[in-house]
């Protein structure tokens, strides 16, 4: 950055000598000189241009190329504090809007600090030098042409200002229509099969719209804002035209002056447009990183802090009174609760009764009240969240799969997985047969979220991502809801193989996969109503119990009636 | 493989016909503005001539009555000229904003045309650059690029000409240098063009990157992925920065390469010139207007090669377009349509197979040889292994894809001689993959359509979520965040459900609707599909013996093929695949019909 200013002052400081020397060869033109001095005006020429060159090279190379780099770090920056942000976040904001900012609101603080710090300096030196000299040439002439500059710098902030609100109008309707766009797609199946094409035409048709008008109105200002410029310095131009062309007459100043002013009005005349594109840069820029700010200073998880870093994690999950609430609202109450090392807890009741939430509580997507949950004895909090994360093994109830090969999908979540263990836990999950008959088999491209797999497929891939990081801790939160009961059996007994020294907690609706669990605990309105075993809760004849008749008999029962 | 790769020239004289054709319907305003980039032009050129006249005829002679007519007649140029250039600017903008508006909706209007098959390929992220990245670099092309490079050409041929006319021997001196810039320019351009399609793909890696990453965020977190996905995007964002920093060496070296040939240019006026002017042989002024017209003759050259980056990317983005515009709907619906149920001896809300085999890919064969028929009022249950082909077969029924051989039936119509609207309008669809719009709870169930409140909120209690509405403040005006993931799955999926109730019709196809839905609820809404499908045909697909059982009849397919039909007994008595999928089940009830017995 500072050699990149030295070059700005040097490419600067000579392009203001080249009018000089034409003037002096002009003025010399009068006298009667020879050949030969011509020649020497006209090597300085090219000499100063060379020199000018080199250092417009270096400025251009150093700045803009600092820029680029500070971008890079930035973009760095950025995803890094993304993938520490907490759920809550991303359950706030939209896809399209941090994405926004990730990208074009980047980009905007990068123009900032590249062009926008190279040109200031280049622009003020170039006004202080050019000033100073023509006030050395002629100090009247000067004050006279420069008159209007004060008003261009006023006009300048005043345009600037109002463009700058303008286009932020404006880019807040491009990402309202953008956001449309993108649930449009995201949920065409939803439209089609609803037949909502024409509605979401519409509704696109009213954001285009509105994105239109607020384009236009940009437009207005900034159509008269260039012409404005232009005409300033043109009136300077005429200023010096008829004023100094007075003093030629009058003999105050020779025609090298005279030229020489033209051509430094003719330098000043970019700086002050750069003056207006600058202040443009800056507005956007500093309202981008504003923008940009908003995900850099939203709070983090804490990443590596707790100081059991150098025990061994054995899965040993402990819930002692916990109650847990998302914003105000309770869903869990008073929940203790306890599977030791290598037991195997399963988790039923309704819909919405907090079941999710309860395991999402272990790797710490939310945060348990202090002192309400423990990891082999030790408060949650106190294991670094990395260590906590990699023992266990988390299937949401959301499957999301990334749009690579199915392979790269398995090991997403080791570093070394061999492609024995990919295949090892393709077959645990019992997906290895439906993979080996896609035509490129587990180089098969699944597709945006995983699209081009059955229900059943893609959850049972999500198995096995889980499955290859030989997890302390196995958690599938309905994971299994998309599989046929008797593939269903083949996994579970697989994952028993797998999981014997290991805990697992298991929801579902299904009394199939619950019933071999050790302890199973019924929850409902975010209380257990029932812990026990499949025998002792049958006996129970509680809410467990009618679930199995439910499941299982109710038809048995009408058709006899 | 990222379409941004591509990147063909820069004048693609199909492409730029195709793109006038959006011009068309603002031909005068465009003509009008061209008319002013002229009239501005010839103007710009005439400044530097202006002077020369008052240096050699008043400044020199001493005439100062004339130098002030030349000055007063200068400053009139500068009033028009800042009113061509104010309306030139403005005319032109908004038209390019108006031919934007045109295209966006024309590529938005067209993918919603376009069928699944299409969206399977396709990422969403890709679409929306389309329809935004895409449009606004055409238009800057409209609005800045082609009509400055237009500008740019008609003010460097006036003053060429204008120099060629005031002194043709200077004229051919500063001109001499016009080929080594040509020369640089070309040198530039290949490293620029170079330098731009590595920064355009790195540019599209980026998003998708991110995009992905903070869809899948959690999934991410959960796997401690934060450092492998780190690192990975380093070596993307490096890629970035690589090929920026090699543009950037090209524009640090072209820019001031012309600068110095223009000091060139410059220099030998001074030489050329001086000497003329010692001679005698040429005025003053002469000298003076050309020192301004090097000046300006370079400016233009420098912008071309700018604009030469714009035009390029430009004619990329409509290339990218209107490969898309060009990609026609695989589906769509005859020109002369046969009207579903027409004829009055079909009964409404019948589907039909017959020896159908599908593939979503060349002869990868999904579906095989699957005949079967649903006879209206009918509960048909389709089971299989995961896998298995059901939710395909209700893709093809909607005619969401299309067949490979044999004919589906509906209502005794072939789906392909129905209209589509017409054809879908038959059926209520529960989707496997629940999706739900941000929103609210009453936008996601009604959609676009124009049902009664009462209607959306009786769907809503049919499928159990009354007290859960009574939870939430605002009820169905609850807010519904960016796919509901607020809400716990089995939430999401009974909204879904209630959707499907609300657009009442006579096909009501249930795929999964209620996989993670406790049994309670699941039993409560079958009660009201009941009463509220009564003579309906339904077209039921689970895993959940529970939920299939009382269909009256149940398809069986493995692999594509229908493998066994019949009911819940009569399939429980061949002791075939059915007997298999759910002899665990089936073992269990043995064993608690003895106890439930007991229990009065
Ligand atoms: N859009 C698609 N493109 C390519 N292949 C697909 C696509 N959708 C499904 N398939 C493949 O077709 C086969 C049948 O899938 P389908 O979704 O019909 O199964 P399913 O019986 O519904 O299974 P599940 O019970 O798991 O939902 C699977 O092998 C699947 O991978
Ligand atoms: N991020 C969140 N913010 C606010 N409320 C939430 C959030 N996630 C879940 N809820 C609410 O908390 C309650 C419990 O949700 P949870 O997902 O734990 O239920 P669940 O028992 O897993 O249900 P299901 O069987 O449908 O999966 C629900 O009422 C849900 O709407
Ligand atoms: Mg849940
Ligand atoms: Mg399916």
């Amino acid at each position: 950055m500072i050699l990149g200013t030295g070059a700005v002052v040097a490419t600067t400081a000579l392009a203001v000598a080249r009018p000089l020397v034409v003037r002096q060869g002009i003025d010399s033109l009068g006298d009667a000189v020879t050949r030969d001095v011509l020649v020497q005006l006209a090597s300085l020429i090219i000499g100063l241009a060379a020199m000018e060159g080199v250092f417009r090279f270096s400025q251009r190379w150093l700045m803009i190329g600092v820029s680029r780099r500070i971008e890079y770090d930035l973009r760095a920056d950025v995803l890094d504090h993304l993938m520490r942000l907490p759920q809550a976040f991303y359950h706030k904001n939209f896809t399209g809007d941090l994405m926004s900012r990730a990208t074009n609101d980047l980009s905007n603080v990068r123009q900032l600090l590249g062009p926008g710090m190279m040109y200031p300096t280049e622009t003020i030196l170039r006004v202080v030098l050019s000033t100073s000299v023509m006030l050395w040439i002629d100090w009247r002439l000067t004050l006279v042409a420069l008159l209007p500059l004060p008003l261009i710098s006023f006009g300048v902030y005043q345009f600037g200002r109002r463009i700058h609100r303008l286009s932020e109008r404006s880019q807040e309707k491009l990402a309202d229509l953008s956001a449309r766009v993108q649930e449009s797609l995201s949920g065409i199946r939803v439209v089609k099969a609803f037949r909502q094409e024409a509605f979401e035409m519409a509704e696109f048709d009213e954001r285009n719209r509105a994105l239109k008008r607020r384009n236009m109105d940009l437009i207005r200002v900034q159509s008269v804002f260039f012409p404005t410029m232009q005409l300033t310095i043109g009136f300077a131009t005429v200023v010096v035209l008829w004023f100094g062309g007075r003093r030629v007459i009058a003999g105050d100043i020779t025609p090298g002056d005279f030229v020489s002013f033209m051509m430094y009005l003719s330098m000043l005349a970019f700086p002050m447009i750069a003056v207006g594109w600058v202040m443009n840069l800056y507005q956007r820029g500093r309202a981008s990183m504003e923008r940009l700010n908003y995900i850099l200073d939203a709070r983090p998880e804490t990443l590596d802090a707790g100081d059991a870093a150098d025990r061994d994690l054995d899965g040993d999950i402990e819930f002692r009174n916990l109650s847990f609430a998302y914003n105000g609202v309770p869903v869990l109450r008073d929940i203790s609760l306890r599977v030791p090392r290598g037991g195997t807890l399963a988790i039923v009741g309704p819909t919405g009764s907090g079941k999710s939430t309860l395991v999402q509580l272990i790797p710490r997507l939310y945060e348990a009240p202090p002192g309400t949950l423990f990891i082999d004895g030790v408060p949650i909090e106190r294991w670094p969240l990395g260590k906590l994360r990699r023992a266990i093994g988390f299937i949401p109830q959301d499957t999301f799969l990334f749009g690579e090969t199915i392979a790269q999908n398995i090991a997403f979540g080791t570093d070394d997985a061999s492609r024995e263990d990919v295949e090892e836990s393709a077959r645990i999950s019992n997906i290895h047969k439906d993979i080996e008959e896609f035509p490129h088999g587990f180089e098969t491209i699944v597709g945006e979220r995983g699209i081009t797999l059955s229900g059943g497929q893609k959850q049972r891939t999500a198995i096995s991502r889980a499955v290859v990081r030989d997890p302390r801790i196995l958690i599938l939160d309905d994971a299994l809801s998309s599989v046929d009961t008797y593939t269903e059996e083949q996994i579970l007994a697989r994952l028993r193989g797998v999981m014997r020294e290991r805990t697992a907690i298991l929801i579902s609706h299904r009394v199939s996969t619950v019933k071999e669990a050790d302890q199973i605990v019924v929850l409902d309105d975010g209380r257990i109503r029932e812990r026990g075993t499949h025998q002792e809760l049958l006996a129970l004849d509680g809410e467990y119990a009618a679930l199995y008749r439910r499941q299982l008999l109710e038809d048995e029962i009408q058709a006899s009636e | 493989m990222h379409e941004e790769e591509v990147l063909g020239k820069a004048y693609d004289s199909r492409l730029m016909r195709r793109l006038l054709t959006y011009l068309a319907p603002y031909r005068a305003t465009v003509a009008f503005a061209f008319l002013l980039i002229v009239l501005g032009s010839a103007i710009d050129v005439s400044f530097p001539a202006l002077t020369m006249w008052a240096v050699d005829d008043y400044m020199t002679v001493g005439d100062a009555t004339g130098l002030l007519m030349v000055a007063v007649l200068y400053f009139a140029l500068l009033l028009i000229k800042f009113g061509v250039a104010y309306l030139e600017t403005y005319l032109l903008q908004s038209t390019g904003q108006k031919i934007m508006f045109d295209m966006r909706r024309q590529i938005f209007n067209h993918i919603q045309t376009l069928s699944n098959d299409f969206f399977d390929k396709n990422p969403v992220g890709r679409l929306i650059t389309r329809v935004t990245g895409d449009v606004e670099v055409l238009n800057e092309m409209f609005s800045s690029g082609i009509v400055t490079v237009f500008g740019d050409v008609l003010t460097l041929t006036g003053i060429m000409i204008a120099m060629l006319v005031i002194d043709w021997r200077l004229a051919l001196i500063v001109m001499a240098v016009v080929p080594l810039i040509m020369a640089v320019t070309a040198v530039f351009r290949k490293k620029a063009r170079d330098g731009y399609r590595r920064v355009r793909i790195a540019v599209a890696k980026i998003s998708a990157f991110l995009q992905e990453h903070i869809t899948g965020m959690t999934v991410v977190q959960l796997y401690n992925r934060e450092r492998a996905s780190a690192s990975r995007f380093a070596r993307i964002n490096g890629e970035n920065l690589r090929a920026n920093l090699d543009s950037i060496l090209a524009y640090a070296v072209f820019y001031p390469a012309v600068e110095l040939l223009s000091a060139a240019a410059i220099a030998m006026i001074v030489w050329y010139g001086g000497a003329r002017v010692l001679a005698d042989t040429l005025s003053l002024g002469v000298l003076f207007a050309f020192f301004q017209y090097s000046e300006r003759f370079f400016r233009p050259i420098r912008d071309l090669s700018e604009k030469y980056n714009i035009l390029q990317s430009a004619m990329a983005s409509s290339e990218r377009i209107f490969t898309l515009l060009d990609t026609p709907p695989a589906i769509v619906g005859p020109e002369r349509p046969v009207r579903l149920g027409a004829s009055s001896t079909v009964r409404r809300g019948s589907v039909e197979f017959r020896n159908v085999w599908f593939a979503y890919n060349a002869d990868d064969w999904v579906i095989r040889d699957v005949s079967f028929e649903v006879r209206p009022g009918e509960s048909v249950a389709i089971v299989g292994h995961t896998g298995a082909g059901k939710t395909t077969i209700t893709h093809l029924m909607t005619r969401l894809y299309d067949i490979g051989k044999g004919r589906i039936l509906v209502d005794g119509v072939d789906v392909r001689k129905a209209d589509l609207d017409d054809l879908r309008r038959r059926f209520a669809v529960v989707l496997q993959d629940v999706f739900m719009f941000s929103g609210t709870l009453d936008s996601n169930i009604r959609l676009g359509s124009d049902l009664p409140a009462e209607r959306v909120l009786a769907s809503a209690e049919d499928v159990g979520l009354g007290p859960y509405l009574e939870s939430l403040d605002g009820g169905l005006q609850h807010r519904v965040n960016e796919r509901g993931t607020t809400m716990s799955v089995g939430q999401r999926q009974l909204i879904a459900f209630a959707r499907a109730l609300a657009h009442d019709a006579d096909i009501l196809v249930l795929d999964e609707a209620t996989s993670s839905v406790d049994t309670e609820t699941e039993q409560q809404i079958r009660r009201a599909i009941d009463r509220l499908m009564y003579g309906r045909t339904s077209i039921i697909i689970a895993h959940r013996l529970s939920t299939i059982q009382r269909a009256d009849r149940i398809i069986v397919m493995h692999k594509g093929r229908i493998r066994e039909t019949g009911t819940h007994q009569e399939l429980l008595a061949a002791r075939g695949l059915y007997y298999k999928l759910y002899q665990l089940q089936y073992k269990e009830q043995g064993l608690v019909t003895v106890q439930g017995g007991s229990t009065p």
